[in-house]
């Protein structure tokens, strides 16, 4: 299986480097852009096909290491790999 | 008076801390490396600023993995006291040592200058200064701290909030937006754990403990130390 996981700011923590980028959208004449949230993509490889099993794994990875729970939310993806 | 300034690849203060701790102070002050498993007995315990592992994931969060760790926390759980700064305070947080997290400043500059706090809780680094206002050098791009509002309410009702930016004479920091150096949840440059015992901040203390260099107010955090663990130890 391969992981795509997405850890992003709690939405009630400021994201300075999302507005950073909305202003600087606007700036290019983006102005419908409302806002901007910049996160991070995690790519992962993992031997194992079972996805139940891949699921858990994935989601305690992103509990203890990947994200931080005091400020980040995290989400991901499972495909199989190819 | 034995004091472990700790050693990760990428700390760049360490020298600093290690310098006003043995030869500002006076302690018997000694590097511990990251990979060393135990304190060598020290009475207290500086986690440095810097980089450590190159900041990668986030400010701290790689640290964890050190073969120190488990006696840092173990000297921490124990009572023992425990500096951290700026990188070292944000270990401490990914420790989870400390209670919430340091992140990109407001306005995504990296602040190195002079700023001010007031010094605001009781505990084994802050007793002499307590009361008083510190000038101390910050250098840092992630030091806004956040934490959820509980955990706020519960650091100000356990008087966990050792240091808040502030005006040169302790005017509160929402008088000028130039005073908090990175837009800090209630202007918080400094907590403590719930034991009082562990104390992680981001301003440099140890960048300001010799009036030779032309600030010593620092200095006060490491006397204050000093008194606590005891002239004679």
């Amino acid at each position: 299986m391969n992981a795509k996981i997405y850890v992003t700011l709690k939405t009630e923590v400021l994201d300075p480097q999302g507005d950073a980028v909305r202003r600087s959208l606007a700036s290019l004449g983006f102005e419908r852009v409302k806002a901007a949230r910049v996160g991070k993509l995690i790519e992962l490889k993992l031997d194992e096909t079972d996805r139940t099993e891949a699921e858990r794994a994935v989601r305690r990875m992103c509990e203890q290491l990947l994200a931080n729970p005091v400020i980040e939310d995290f989400r991901f993806e499972l495909e199989p790999s190819s | 008076m034995k004091i472990a300034v700790l050693r990760f690849p990428g700390s760049n203060a360490d020298w600093d801390a290690l310098h006003a701790a043995r030869d500002v102070l006076g302690a018997d002050a000694a590097y511990v490396f990251h990979k060393d498993t135990h304190l060598d007995g020290a009475d207290a315990v500086i986690v440095p600023g810097g980089y450590a592992y190159g900041d990668y994931l986030r400010p701290g969060a790689i640290a964890r993995f050190s073969p120190i760790v488990p006696a840092l926390v173990a000297f921490a759980e124990a009572g023992g006291p425990v500096l951290g700064i700026c990188n070292g305070f944000q270990i401490l947080t990914e420790l989870g040592v400390l209670p919430g997290a340091l992140t990109r400043n407001a306005h995504l500059r990296f602040e190195c200058r002079d700023i001010h706090v007031r010094v605001e809780a009781r505990g084994p680094f802050t007793d002499v200064a307590r009361g008083t206002v510190l000038r101390l050098p910050v250098a840092h791009a992630d030091g806004r701290y956040q934490c959820a509002a509980e955990t706020l309410r519960e650091l100000e009702a356990r008087g966990q909030i050792a240091l808040r930016y502030c005006g040169p004479q302790g005017e509160p920091a929402e008088s000028d937006p130039w005073l908090d150096p990175n837009g800090s949840v209630g202007h918080i440059a400094g907590v403590y754990n719930r034991a009082g015992n562990v104390l992680g901040l981001m301003p440099h203390p140890e960048r300001a403990a010799e009036a030779a260099l032309g600030n010593d107010d620092g200095l006060t955090l490491f006397r204050s130390l000093r008194r606590h663990l005891g002239a004679a130890s």
